[in-house]
């Protein structure tokens, strides 16, 4: 019987949380008014990654910090702020893995170079190849 | 003899793409084997305290407001919430600094007063100050991704250190030397 009580008890018992209790924050969950500034903002959460959960897009979590941006963002948008402006706001605070939308800078232009400059060189090896035969 | 200089060099490219893949598995597992760094670095370190004015998380300490980082000696601002469990192991780290001297002022990320009382009579409250941010935008404005974390802010208000993740027993030392670093 007691062992029965035990089990109950432990079934009734409120699950440890490492989670916060409070509302979500204003813009977390609700949409803007305007379509327009919705459409904006819901581009840009897209772009911006979850902190929390590292694979996914604020627009794409539930962890309540996601919550926190998405609402920092719709408001910011609603404010008139340029969507690039905020997005370079979240950079200068968490560096460039913030954000979804490579830039170019000093360290990522291979990435941008290496395949134009594959192309090209296939394009040189190709025309050698076949281009010579149709002069011939 | 130029044939012989041809045949070799045919010999040696034959092994090129075997050497590019070997190079190729070698990046892979560097990258499988390496220890993965989860952690996201802020990158305000060296910058000023961005402007934030927070209300009391509870009623017998003061909130938090930027300017009272500024003067006097360096001081801690860290991150926590009721909530956090590796904020409660942490706690008699913060204690040990306090007794040391050291200034904290406490940020509680989403939280409610009842419960940051009620953390703070089971752990012990080392905070001078405590602030209570409903919405995050203090982590967001100094480039903090979770709790708990700890930053040194000189007495120019300037961020100097974070550390992310709980203060273990043993790095309470390093914190010491950060701090003192601060002060110059």
């Amino acid at each position: 019987m007691r062992l029965v009580l035990a089990m109950v008890a432990l079934l009734l018992a409120a699950p440890v949380q490492a989670q916060d209790t409070l509302p979500p924050a204003p813009y977390a969950y609700r949409q803007l008014d305007d379509p327009a500034l919705e459409a904006k903002a819901q581009a840009l959460m897209l772009t911006l990654r979850c902190l929390k959960c590292q694979s996914q897009s604020i627009a794409d979590s539930d962890a309540p910090m996601a919550g926190d941006m998405r609402s920092q963002v719709r408001q910011r948008i609603a404010a008139g702020e340029d969507p690039e402006a905020i997005r370079a706001w979240l950079v200068e605070r968490y560096g460039d893995y913030v954000s979804y939308a490579p830039r170019v800078t000093a360290l990522t232009w291979p990435l941008f170079a290496v395949p134009a400059a594959l192309l090209a060189l296939a394009a040189l090896l190709l025309r050698k190849r076949f281009g010579g035969k149709a002069n011939a | 003899m130029s044939g012989g200089t041809d045949r070799k060099t045919v010999r040696w490219a034959l092994w090129l793409p075997l050497a590019l893949f070997a190079g190729f598995v070698g990046l892979v597992l560097i990258g499988l084997l390496r220890p993965a760094d989860r952690e996201v670095a802020s990158a305000m370190i060296g910058k000023p305290l961005p402007p934030f004015d927070l209300r009391a998380a509870i009623p017998d300490r003061p909130g938090l407001a930027h300017a009272q980082f500024v003067g006097g000696k360096p001081r801690l601002l860290n991150i926590f919430a009721s909530w956090c469990i590796p904020c409660a192991v942490e706690a008699p780290q913060l204690d040990a600094l306090a007794r040391q001297g050291v200034e904290i002022n406490g940020v509680a990320i989403r939280d409610r007063p009842e419960d940051v009382a009620a953390f703070l009579a089971r752990n012990g409250n080392p905070f001078a100050r405590i602030g209570a941010d409903d919405v995050s935008q203090i982590q967001l404005a100094i480039g903090s991704s979770g709790v708990p974390e700890t930053f040194v802010i000189d007495a120019k208000g300037t961020i100097r250190y974070q550390h992310i993740g709980e203060i273990r027993p043993d790095q309470v030392p390093l914190i010491l030397e950060k701090l003192k670093e601060a002060e110059q």
